[in-house]
């Protein structure tokens, strides 16, 4: 979906029949079933008001719970139209020309929204850019209402001016924008750049101009709210989840329980205990804890005896979440790869054939998983230093929500035993520590298989499910990548140890972008 | 919040034990297990309304309670407005509640003290955990004296105020629950009006919203025009998170849901829980009649929800119209003991089956689910409820029995007994302050799958470790 001239935005037929295919496999999330009409969500706010970040975070959430979405970055489409950034006078309202260039680069994202939502399979499209006017704001009205779509504004109001301080540290003077990286300069000149805008800003009017429109306003980065007319579900969703995430620092810790009998078995699921190696991992891990002087860390745990066994040798207090519990694989629970190869050769191959969608019969695939998992997430949004003791399946999913990894790359991620993840939110993703705790055990991991069935072959029948004849169209919707943007920050490659089998290491980690085989990209804006 | 239990260590890794009828493990020492104490960091919450009368104050609370105690939270409400009807004893005219009644405003004042001192027994005596001070509070000076009183006690103070000044809205609001009221018992619907409306200027002089700049500090939701805009300011933690969502959920537009289970099973014939069979030929007459029912209602855009088992989508396909699948929906899991009948169960895992009948609503099969398991997996479902407007929801006997407990607001103890017979269609239609139930059988014959709460629990005397409650 490159499109790198200013006059022309539409995808080419190519791309379009691609579109086609994937729109015609057919599987659906719950949260996908649930909306209709797609949506454009609009940013508004001045530079450095958390803008991006908001729409990339929202963006990575939303794709997680099986919603298609993408985020369209006006500064991208302008960087990509004036290759040379010169000063803050680009942005003079009384600068004619490049007021036209600006407006041309929002006809262009727009028309790649319209693309998205219509022919790509999108579901949602966040606009990300100022959007301070009432002008620019009607001209978007007008494009949505044209394409019947639904519109959600997400205002960013912050006049802390400390708060606004870090985040042009934090994120601009990395920005492409200023290559020669002068902080003071930045700062000044980014500074200027914000009063270009202030002159012409005119923020959303709930008791009169805008009081019929559906938005929410953000105010010092959460401490206050005003939400108006809601529409439906997704926005009610989109609400919920803007109004728990924070911006104070904090990290994550992601670990399996130590090594159980059954892993030394080879066998899935149960309920076993600790191995002697098991019981030497929680050890270690407490040493952990105690040597990262992690204040206030609150421990989680599923209602698994494995992991709680774990948490019982960190000698703190713990919370039992049943919702952490493994993958059910139903009838297969606590077999080994090899008998339920044995018992169920059918259900084996399947698995194979789309391990996402898979469900276990009378157990649980991994979609399953995720709705089952969506109140941890939300919950870790809130927090702050929480470490989580859970089981395999499991950490792949919150993993692929905090990394943005997509639902074919998911149930391929690599979790090792006795291995701590520590995920730190910064910028606008998220750094990846791995600290493995030196106590050996067995790998349970198994490769996506090589000689993969292609996606587009026939339906898969899910068990213990009717073929409904009525229903509505079960859309299987390619979890699409929120990127859409290059990566500004030089970070550090995930580590090839998380990868999945044969995919080359990420450049971009903290984007959340991935350097993907072209077929995976077509939906994404390339620059 | 949710279904969590936290502990406090005092020494070194302790043994687990799985507690025989929640099946949690649990540490204990020497047989014993650890007490479980309440984290103190969990303060209890105190939820104050604001607005003038017949703003739907009472509405919002007994809705919240009903549905915190749903979810597992012991909430309760404490409404100002009953404590004055034991004081008073009887109500004569509005003149009561005029600024400038002193006498008037003494015994208010001792009711709302009065009122706070229940609410403080409530919370740090009887092991409550959300309180609702349900009256108008629309003075700085009152919410003041609430705020201190809180602080004094350890609680954490969340506001929740409704603004409405559309008469339509309030004009029902009064024809809804006001005529009804023991205030107006002896009058007629004009006088009543009349007098409520009186009563309503009583408290406008002086009432001082929630301000943005004045309360900037407290925590609270102002909800404007019935839901169409709120303002939210400064959420900490994550019971006022679920309340404000929930709160921005809920809708007073009139509709119906419609609840039933799917029509009678293979595996209802044979007297065997769970599974995922296929309808009987009278479960299918019942879709087919079913099908004919929802026609004659004549419901505007209605809903259809199913779980993923075959027996409640079967049903929905012989309606004819566009349904959603949930797998929420789905039937309790009963684990190991999916698919036996219940003389099986007790042949076979005789001390489950005794279990069970001890605390039905705990009780967690091996290796499935509990009662309790499965109100938190049909809480996004409740919400979804909520939101919508006209709905069917074909399901199964526990998870109906789950949902009928929010609407009709049952205990822990009653849900599991509901009594929910196939082939009939509950109608719930919420009215004034609770839900109106019109049960309609559609006159297909059926097997009972009823266990109604059995009269002698046996307790076979077995070495189980019993939990502290």
């Amino acid at each position: 979906m490159s499109s790198t001239q200013i006059d022309n935005g539409s995808a080419n037929s190519a791309e379009a029949k691609k579109a086609d295919m994937r729109m015609s496999e057919k599987k659906c999330s719950w949260a996908s079933n649930m909306t209709n009409s797609p949506t454009v969500i609009v940013m508004i706010g001045l530079p450095a008001r958390g803008k991006t970040y908001m729409s990339k975070k929202l963006t990575r959430y939303l794709n997680w719970i099986g919603v298609p979405t993408k985020v369209f970055n006006l500064g991208v489409y302008r960087r990509e139209a004036v290759r040379a950034y010169k000063s803050y006078d680009f942005f003079r309202h009384d600068n004619e020309e490049a007021m036209k260039i600006r407006k041309q680069c929002a006809l262009v994202a727009l028309q790649d929204v319209k693309a998205y939502l219509l022919v790509e399979g999108g579901q949602i499209a966040v606009f990300d850019a100022t959007n301070t006017t009432r002008e620019r704001r009607d001209l978007i009205l007008a494009f949505v209402k044209e394409n019947a779509f639904k519109v959600f504004f997400v205002e960013s109001v912050c006049d802390d001016p400390e708060v606004i301080a870090a985040n042009i540290l934090e994120v601009k003077v990395s920005s492409p924008d200023y290559p020669e990286r002068h902080r003071e300069r930045i700062m000044g000149d980014f500074l200027k750049r914000i009063e270009c805008y202030k002159v012409t800003y005119q923020p959303l009017d709930p008791d009169d101009y805008d009081k019929d429109l559906s938005f929410i306003k953000v105010m010092n980065v959460g401490r206050r709210f005003l939400v108006n007319r809601v529409q439906d579900y997704i926005q009610s969703k989109i609400v919920y989840y803007l109004m728990n995430i924070h911006v104070h620092s904090h990290s994550i810790y992601l670990c399996r329980h130590g090594e159980s009998d059954h892993n030394v078995e080879g066998r899935i699921g149960g309920d076993s205990e600790l191995s002697p190696r098991g019981k030497q991992f929680a050890h270690a891990l407490r040493d952990f804890i105690e040597e990262h002087e992690l204040s206030d860390l609150k421990v989680w745990t599923s209602q698994l005896r494995r992991t709680i066994q774990t948490a019982e040798e960190l000698a703190v207090p713990y919370e039992q979440w049943k919702i952490l519990n493994e993958i059910d694989a139903g009838v297969c629970e606590e077999m080994t790869y090899e008998m339920i190869e044995n018992a169920f050769p059918e259900e084996f191959a399947l698995r194979d054939q789309d391990k996402y969608h898979y469900r276990y019969p009378g157990g649980e695939s991994y979609q399953d998983l995720v709705q089952r998992l969506e109140p941890v997430i939300m919950e870790l949004e809130r927090q702050g230093n929480v470490l989580v003791i859970c089981h395999q399946a499991v950490m792949r999913c919150l993993l692929a929500y905090f990394l943005d990894k997509s639902a074919e790359d998911l149930p391929y991620m690599k979790c090792p035993l006795h291995t701590i993840l520590k995920l730190t939110p910064v910028a606008y993703g998220c750094k990846v520590e791995m600290f493995y705790l030196n106590v050996e055990a067995v790998n349970t991991h198994r490769d996506r298989p090589l000689d993969k069935i292609p996606r587009d072959s026939a339906l898969i029948h899910r068990r213990n499910s009717y073929t409904p004849l009525s229903s509505h169209d079960r859309v299987k919707r390619p979890r699409l990548y929120s990127a859409g943007n290059q990566p500004w920050l030089p970070l550090a490659p995930t580590p090839s140890a998380l990868m999945p089998e044969g995919r080359q290491s990420q450049e971009s980690l903290c984007e959340g972008s991935d350097s993907d085989s072209p077929e995976e990209t077509s939906g994404c804006v390339r620059f | 919040m949710l279904d969590n239990e936290e502990f406090m260590l005092d020494t070194s890794p302790r043994e687990l034990t799985q507690n025989p009828l929640k099946k949690i493990w649990m540490p204990c020492k020497n047989g014993h297990i650890a007490q479980r104490r309440v984290c103190t960091t969990n303060c209890p919450t105190l939820i104050v309304t604001v607005g003038l009368p017949a703003r739907g104050k009472t509405y919002i609370s007994k809705k919240l309670t009903r549905y915190l105690n749903w979810i597992g939270v012991p909430t309760k409400e404490f409404n100002v407005g009953q404590y004055r009807r034991e004081c008073l004893k009887i109500y004569k005219s509005f003149e009561f509640f005029r600024p400038d009644n002193e006498e008037g405003l003494k015994i208010r004042r001792q009711c709302a003290l009065a009122a706070l001192n229940d609410v403080r027994q409530y919370l740090s005596v009887e092991g409550g955990q959300v309180a609702v001070f349900d009256a108008t509070n629309t003075t700085r000076e009152r919410r003041g004296t609430i705020v201190k009183f809180a602080e004094q006690n350890g609680f954490k103070v969340f506001f929740v105020e409704s603004v409405c000044e559309d008469p339509d809205v309030i004009a029902q609001n009064i024809v809804q629950v006001k005529l009804g009221s023991p205030d107006y018992i002896h009058c007629n619907t004009e006088e009543a009006i009349e007098d409520f409306m009186k009563r309503i200027k009583c408290y406008e002089s002086s009432y001082q919203p929630l301000d943005e700049v004045l309360d900037r500090d407290l925590s609270y939701i102002k909800i404007i025009d019935v839901g169409c805009r709120y303002l939210v300011n400064r959420v900490l933690d994550h019971v006022q998170s679920r309340i404000v969502y929930y709160l921005m959920n809920i809708h007073i537009t009139p509709r119906s849901i419609y609840l039933c289970r799917h029509g009678e099973s293979d595996l209802n014939i044979q007297g065997r829980i769970g599974g995922d069979s296929g309808l009987s030929p009278r479960g299918r007459e019942y879709a087919k009649s079913l099908r004919k029912f929802i026609q004659d209602q004549n419901i505007n855009d209605l809903k259809v929800w199913t779980s993923q088992m075959k027996r409640t989508i079967q049903t929905a396909e012989s309606l004819g119209v566009p349904y959603e699948q949930w797998t929420s929906l789905n039937e309790i899991n009963a684990g190991v003991c999916e698919e036996m009948m219940y003389e099986e169960i007790q042949e076979n895992y005789p001390l489950e089956f005794a279990l069970r009948d001890q605390d039905k609503y705990r009780y967690r099969y091996p290796k499935g689910e509990s009662y309790e398991d499965l109100v938190q997996r049909l809480e996004p479902v409740m919400m979804e409820l909520e939101r919508q407007e006209n709905v069917l929801v074909v399901c199964h006997q526990a998870v109906m029995r789950c949902l009928l407990a929010y609407f009709l607001d049952k205990t822990a103890e009653e849900l599991p007994y509901l009594k929910c017979p196939l082939h009939t269609v509950l109608k719930l239609t919420p009215v004034a302050y609770g839900c109106k139930v019109e049960s309609v059988c559609l006159g297909v014959d059926s097997v009972n799958t009823h266990r109604d709460r059995p009269e002698f629990v046996w307790d076979r005397g077995l070495h189980w470790i019993r939990e502290n409650r």
